[in-house]
């Protein structure tokens, strides 16, 4: 019936009115009557047509009494005459689509874009007619594939075309097909392919002959491989994209617990100090500038810093100055900052989690592979980690208040002697680790949940990485950092998340017992008492 | 050893006698109500709406006199997300406070934990979450949904042709109780209706996680295998990392549904949902629900949310299923302790079976008069780009709740009604 249908509207042309009838069964139809309905307007085929399946899956099709409604903004044209309505009856009701229905829409769209004069609009209908076309779009698909010119979207309609002769056909256009589709990355040739290869109930093949079978097999083989490459790909970004996360987290502890050697429990809550932060600038920005909303990061990360190392430095000369070489008391001081910390951001802006909206260039992602899908949030934060990472390299080895650190670090006493300040270094030293955290939160709000519990659950990540990686070293931290993300991801994609989480654990226990100095050591310092 | 065990029984009469004398010592004052939800930490993205929800049919009662004419007063406690804290804040509404009822918890994992205590000390509870079953105390009443008026259902939408004709499955959950439970019925249901074991992936993550990277990329590389929906059972506040993947790694409902039992208007607040248009919710209720006490209930809500300033619903106030389900509950509490001229637990308890109240969801919802939980109608949402649920199916009528699931062993022979409830104290 619809294959008729389809046929027809190839052969079929110019402006006629569409049928009232067809439109209402779209609008007021039960689900099956819509789809029948949907076939109907692609055989009309007409922009008329077009224009009501493109509104109705867009979600502009409404229904005021027994009229259909085009209405676009304050703007309403009947859906059958093309007639503008004005004005806008009050009382509508929106046509809603279920996942079927607009399944049906998405294909019956792509069809008739096909033979669409602009490249990109064709290639964006093949693209989704690749996804699983109906068998009814072939001659559509086909007669497509006769006017293309453009070898990409050539290439893409056989496959397409030859999806769909798979079940029917000769046996040569059957193998013709399969070593066509041998040639494809896109996972849905995979599952064509298996149902090809399929046993029925009675023990026969849904593939009656031998030598198709054999083909597909090789076919199957050399998809797979493919998709394999695309799988690993994907294991090593997101292997990256966490440890990046990981690497955030973990290098501002580096510098106040690695470099300084203050065991700073209160770390995980200048992060969440920075998420907030982030968050106040994203209120400001919606309140007062929504117009540069999507640029309310540039201010967001500079403020990130900021705040929560002044809140480092303010703790350091308050509290952490007198307890140095006094772990255990610096441990439980740290620990009751935190409390105090997490209890002032529930005071202040509620228990609850707030919400940080991504700036619309975060959102989505970028196809590397068909399935592959890399999100921007993600890469931007790749990025982040590795400019933060770059930062502090040149401040600790191209500054003067770096070449302070490094000197104050390896032996106290020594740089008093020669004049550096050590108090004052501390002071700036404590407060850069606590901003480079605050950074940590402000990537963190991006991705996650932002409440006062927060950094309660990076705290241990955070510890876990510059123990792994070697205490007083940031190469370490970054080793580990990396080397933890990995870690997680395969065995997570092996084994699930939580047992992933049980093994990495072990591990770090185990190896710290075998390497107490952790990955990099040191060699030859003089440690502080 | 002896000590011990006299010392807990001194305990334990005290207490009693407490809750018993009163009863009595209080018959003119104030009634007090505690809630026990969470209002920090993982799950206070769900619980704390509730919270505000069951303080607002308080207000509304008390306005029209109360119960019996006397006033009812809200006991909140704040349990943290916290299990072991949730017996802890139980015990002390319980003893300390002397309520009369307590509304609470989301988790299952709460509700077990507070379940000893509430027997031990013949305390009341309402719960007002679907849950797994597999429970009957006579101390509960379950306001939310049995698995065959939430998850069966669901699936079986799924399979049809009209959700989609999915034939393999992906199982994904919070590691507790309730998703443990649910899979488990779910894959008994499932490997009953002919899908093979190799169809099936259960998945786990533990509270809070934050990372869906990989769990997204594999459900991409299972539905390869053919026509896949995925069943989510996450809790809390993760809901939103994982969603927020989802749209990011483009996984259109149209492609593969994601059908989520735990996931209503307030839990897709913070997500973008103009890439999630399509996937799946089931619940008893939804706010976009058109009848006349859903109106009503969704505009008590809003002119109560912006009176009391409630964070986010005083500009955009949504209401959901759990919110319905403890609303109904304090109800029919109260018609309960009308009918039984007391709020002495078993005689409330007694009054409970059969009581009917008109529920937003647009049905009359009737406590059963023996297992201590309501019939409801279940509707199957997908969730439109302004974060509201459109009802693609709905059941013809109120659904009896089955908490023993037939697909588990054993529990053919289980009672459809609490041990010992018949006792009459005093």
């Amino acid at each position: 019936m619809r294959t008729l249908l389809i046929a027809l509207w190839l052969f079929a042309s110019g402006a006629h009115a569409l049928e009232a009838a067809i439109v209402e069964k779209l609008a007021f139809g039960e689900s099956d009557e819509q789809v029948a309905a949907i076939a109907a307007l692609v055989a009309a085929g007409d922009e008329k047509a077009a224009a009501v399946l493109q509104a109705l899956a867009e979600g502009e099709l409404q229904t005021a009494g027994k009229s259909v409604l085009i209405v676009k903004g304050e703007e309403a044209t009947d859906a059958v005459t093309g007639a503008k309505v004005a004005p806008l009856p009050a009382e509508r009701e929106d046509v809603i689509a279920n996942n079927r229905l607009r399944r049906e829409l998405a294909g019956a769209l792509a069809g008739l874009k096909l033979i669409s004069p602009q490249r990109e609009i064709r290639l964006a209908a093949a693209k989704e007619l690749a996804g699983g076309a109906d068998a009814a779009m072939l001659p559509l698909v086909k007669k497509a594939l006769e006017k293309e010119t453009d070898a990409e979207l050539k290439s893409m309609l056989g496959q397409i075309a030859a999806a769909m002769e798979l079940k029917d056909g000769s046996k040569e256009a059957r193998i013709a097909a399969i070593r066509m589709l041998g040639g494809s990355n896109n996972p849905n040739t995979k599952m064509l392919l298996l149902s090809v290869l399929e046993k029925g109930k009675d023990g026969s093949f849904a593939e009656p002959d031998e030598e198709v079978r054999r083909d597909a097999q090789a076919s199957l083989r050399a998809v797979e491989g493919r998709l394999a490459w695309g799988e690993r790909l994907g294991i090593l970004f997101t292997s990256i994209s966490l440890g990046s996360i990981l690497l955030l987290a973990a290098l501002g502890l580096a510098i106040t617990y690695g470099l300084m050697g203050v065991i700073n429990m209160a770390h995980g809550e200048l992060i969440m100090v920075g998420a907030y932060t982030t968050y106040a600038v994203q209120n400001l920005f919606r309140a007062h500038a929504p117009g540069a909303f999507d640029w309310y990061l540039a201010c967001a990360v500079p403020a990130a810093f900021v705040v929560p190392a002044a809140v480092g430095m303010l703790l350091e000369r308050s509290v952490i100055r007198w307890l140095y070489g006094r772990p255990l008391e610096t441990l439980l001081a740290t620990w009751g900052i935190s409390l105090v910390l997490i209890q002032t951001v529930r005071t202040i802006f509620g228990a609850q989690n707030v919400q940080v909206e991504n700036p619309g260039f975060m959102s989505g992602g970028i196809e590397i592979l068909v399935g592959v899908v890399l999100p921007w949030s993600r890469i931007v934060i790749v990025l982040f980690a590795a400019a933060v990472l770059t930062g502090i390299w040149l401040l600790l080895t191209r500054t003067r208040l770096g070449l302070f650190v490094r000197g104050v670090t390896q032996n106290r006493a020594m740089a008093s002697c020669v004049g550096v300040p050590t108090p004052r270094v501390d002071t700036w030293a404590f407060g850069l680790g606590c901003g480079i955290a605050g950074l940590a939160g402000c990537a963190l709000s991006q991705i996650g949940n932002v409440g006062p519990d927060l950094g309660q659950s990076y705290i241990v990540d955070s510890f876990m990485v510059v123990v792994l990686g070697g205490v007083g070293q940031l190469a370490g931290t970054v080793y580990a950092a990396l080397g933890l993300g990995f870690a997680n991801k395969l065995l997570e994609a092996w084994q699930g998340a939580v047992l992933a989480k049980i093994a990495v654990l072990v591990f770090i226990i185990m190896f710290i017992q075998k390497r107490p100095q952790g990955l990099f050591a040191l060699k030859g310092r003089a440690v502080e008492g | 050893m002896k000590r011990r065990n006299f010392i807990k029984a001194t305990v334990l009469a005290v207490s009693m006698a407490a809750i018993g004398s009163g009863g009595y010592a209080q018959d003119k004052g104030p009634i007090k109500i505690g809630v026990l939800h969470s209002l920090s930490g993982t799950m206070a993205i769900s619980e704390t709406v509730l919270k505000d929800v069951t303080l607002m049919a308080i207000d509304e009662i008390n306005a029209k006199g109360g119960v019996m004419g006397r006033k009812l007063e809200p006991v909140v406690v704040d349990p943290a997300s916290n299990w072991p804290l949730f017996a802890e804040k139980a015990r002390q509404l319980l003893t300390q406070d002397k309520v009369s009822v307590v509304f609470g918890c989301w988790t299952s994992v709460s509700r077990k934990s507070v379940l000893p205590v509430f027997e031990e000390l013949n305390g009341l509870l309402f719960y007002p979450v679907q849950y797994e079953g597999e429970e009957l105390s006579k101390n509960v009443f379950y306001t939310g949904a049995a698995p065959n008026q939430q998850a069966i259902p669901a699936v079986e939408y799924l399979m049809s042709k009209e959700g989609g004709g999915a034939k393999r499955w992906v199982l994904l959950g919070t590691d507790y109780v309730y998703p443990r439970t649910t899979n488990k019925i779910l894959r008994a249901f499932l490997i009953k209706k002919g899908v093979k074991e190799s169809d099936i992936d259960e998945k786990y993550t533990p509270f809070g996680h934050s990372d869906y990277q990989t769990i997204v990329a594999d459900v991409k590389k299972f539905a390869a295998g053919g026509k896949t929906a995925v069943v989510s059972t996450i809790n809390g506040d993760s809901n939103v990392p994982f969603y927020k993947e989802l749209g990011n790694q483009g996984l259109k409902a149209t492609d593969v549904p994601v059908v989520a039992f735990s996931v209503g208007e307030e839990e897709l607040r913070g997500v973008d949902t103009k890439p999630l248009v399509g996937h799946l919710a089931a619940w008893n209720y939804f706010m976009s629900i058109k009848s006349p006490a859903n109106t009503e209930f969704t505009k008590k809500w809003a002119a109560y949310a912006k009176a009391k300033n409630i964070a986010g619903h005083k500009d955009k106030p949504l209401t959901n299923d759990p919110m319905e389900a403890a609303y109904i509950g304090m109800y029919m509490w109260k018609q309960a302790v009308e009918k039984a001229k007391t709020t002495d637990v078993d005689k409330v308890i007694a009054a409970m079976g059969g009581q009917t109240f008109t529920a937003p969801s647009g049905i009359t919802s009737t406590m059963d008069p023996k297992n201590h939980h309501l019939h409801k109608a279940v509707f199957i949402g997908e969730v439109q780009a302004n974060g509201q649920f459109n009802v693609v199916w709905k059941t013809k009528g109120p659904v009896k709740a089955v908490p023993w699931s037939p697909f588990i062993a054993g529990n053919d022979k289980k009672k459809d009604e609490p041990q010992g409830k018949t006792v009459i104290a005093k």
